[in-house]
C-alpha cells in the first residue's frame, strides 16, 4: 500500500476517493523512564527513551490507518498528517489521518 | 538553616543545569553542522508537487523525529525572561537545534532507501507533558515528508 504525504503520486492516477481514514494511539512510558528523564530535565539533551516511544507508536499510528484503508478496499493513503496532543502527565496521543484512495 | 540549604541546592542545580546544558548544546551543534554538511547532497523541499525530473519515482513517506529537554538553567533563564517578555533566547536555541536535528534524521532515513529528494516536508511539534507543573519539560519535533526514490 502506498502511504504519502503528497496528493499526487507520479505515475498513478487517482480512480476513487473513499474519503478519510485514520489511525491513533496513546503511549505511556514507565514511571522509571520518566524518573530519567526528570533527572535529564536538570542537565538538558536528548530523551532517547522518549524519542523511540514516539516513533514506536507512529508507526503503530499509521499501521492501524492502513488496516482501516485495507478494509475499505483502498489501495493507498494520500496526502497524511500527522498531530500529536499530551493528554496526561507522561501519555500522548498520536493520531495518523489521510485520504483512502484507489489507484490503478 | 533551611533556607540556606535550599538556596544551596538551588544554586547547585543551577549550576550543573549551566555547565552540562551549555556542553550539551555546544556538541549538538557541532555534530549538527558537521552531518548538514553531509546530508547537504539530498534536497529537502516544501513544495507539493514532484520536480519535473522526477515524475517517474517511487514516493514513500519518510519521517525523523527527537525529543530534546530543557536543562534547568535554561527554564530558570526563562522564566525570568517571562516577567519582562521579549525572545526567549534559551528555547530559542532547544527548538532550532530540534528542528534541524529532526530533519537530518529525516534525510538519513531517506538515504537509506535511496531517495533523491524529499518534498512536501512539515513539521509537528509538541510537548511531552513529564514535568507538566513546571513550564516547558521537553519538546518533541517531527518532520515528515515524502522521498522521492528512483525506479
Amino acid at each position: 500500500m502506498i502511504i504519502s504525504n503528497i496528493e499526487i503520486i507520479p505515475g498513478k492516477r487517482v480512480v476513487e476517493h473513499l474519503g478519510l481514514v485514520q489511525g491513533s494511539t496513546v503511549r505511556a512510558k514507565h514511571v522509571g523512564k520518566d524518573i530519567a528523564a526528570g533527572f535529564k530535565n536538570l542537565f538538558g539533551g536528548e530523551l532517547g527513551n522518549y524519542t523511540e516511544l514516539l516513533q514506536e507508536s507512529r508507526e503503530e499510528a499509521v499501521q492501524r490507518m492502513q488496516e482501516q484503508a485495507a478494509a475499505i478496499g483502498a489501495n493507498a493513503v494520500i496526502n497524511v498528517r500527522f498531530s500529536t496532543s499530551a493528554i496526561t502527565a507522561g501519555a500522548s496521543e498520536i493520531l495518523a489521518y489521510g485520504t483512502a484512495v484507489v489507484m490503478e | 538553616m533551611d533556607v540556606i540549604i535550599q538556596l544551596a541546592v538551588f544554586l547547585t542545580l543551577l549550576c550543573l543545569g549551566y555547565v552540562f546544558g551549555s556542553r550539551t548544546e555546544h556538541k549538538h551543534y557541532e555534530s549538527i553542522r558537521e552531518r548538514e554538511e553531509q546530508l547537504r547532497q539530498l534536497v529537502v523541499l516544501t513544495s507539493r508537487l514532484p520536480l519535473a525530473g522526477q515524475l517517474n519515482h517511487e514516493a514513500r513517506l519518510v519521517s525523523g523525529n527527537v525529543v530534546i529537554s530543557v536543562d534547568f538553567f535554561k527554564s530558570v533563564l526563562a522564566s525570568l525572561r517571562n516577567l519582562v517578555g521579549g525572545n526567549v533566547n534559551a528555547y530559542e536555541s532547544l527548538l532550532d537545534r530540534a528542528r534541524r536535528e529532526a530533519v537530518l534524521r529525516l534525510q538519513a532515513a531517506a538515504k537509506e532507501q535511496g531517495a533523491e529528494a524529499v518534498i512536501n516536508l512539515k513539521f509537528e511539534t509538541s510537548r511531552v507533558s513529564g514535568n507538566a507543573s513546571q513550564g516547558l519539560g521537553s519538546v518533541e519535533v517531527l518532520a515528515y515528508g515524502t522521498a522521492m526514490i528512483p525506479r
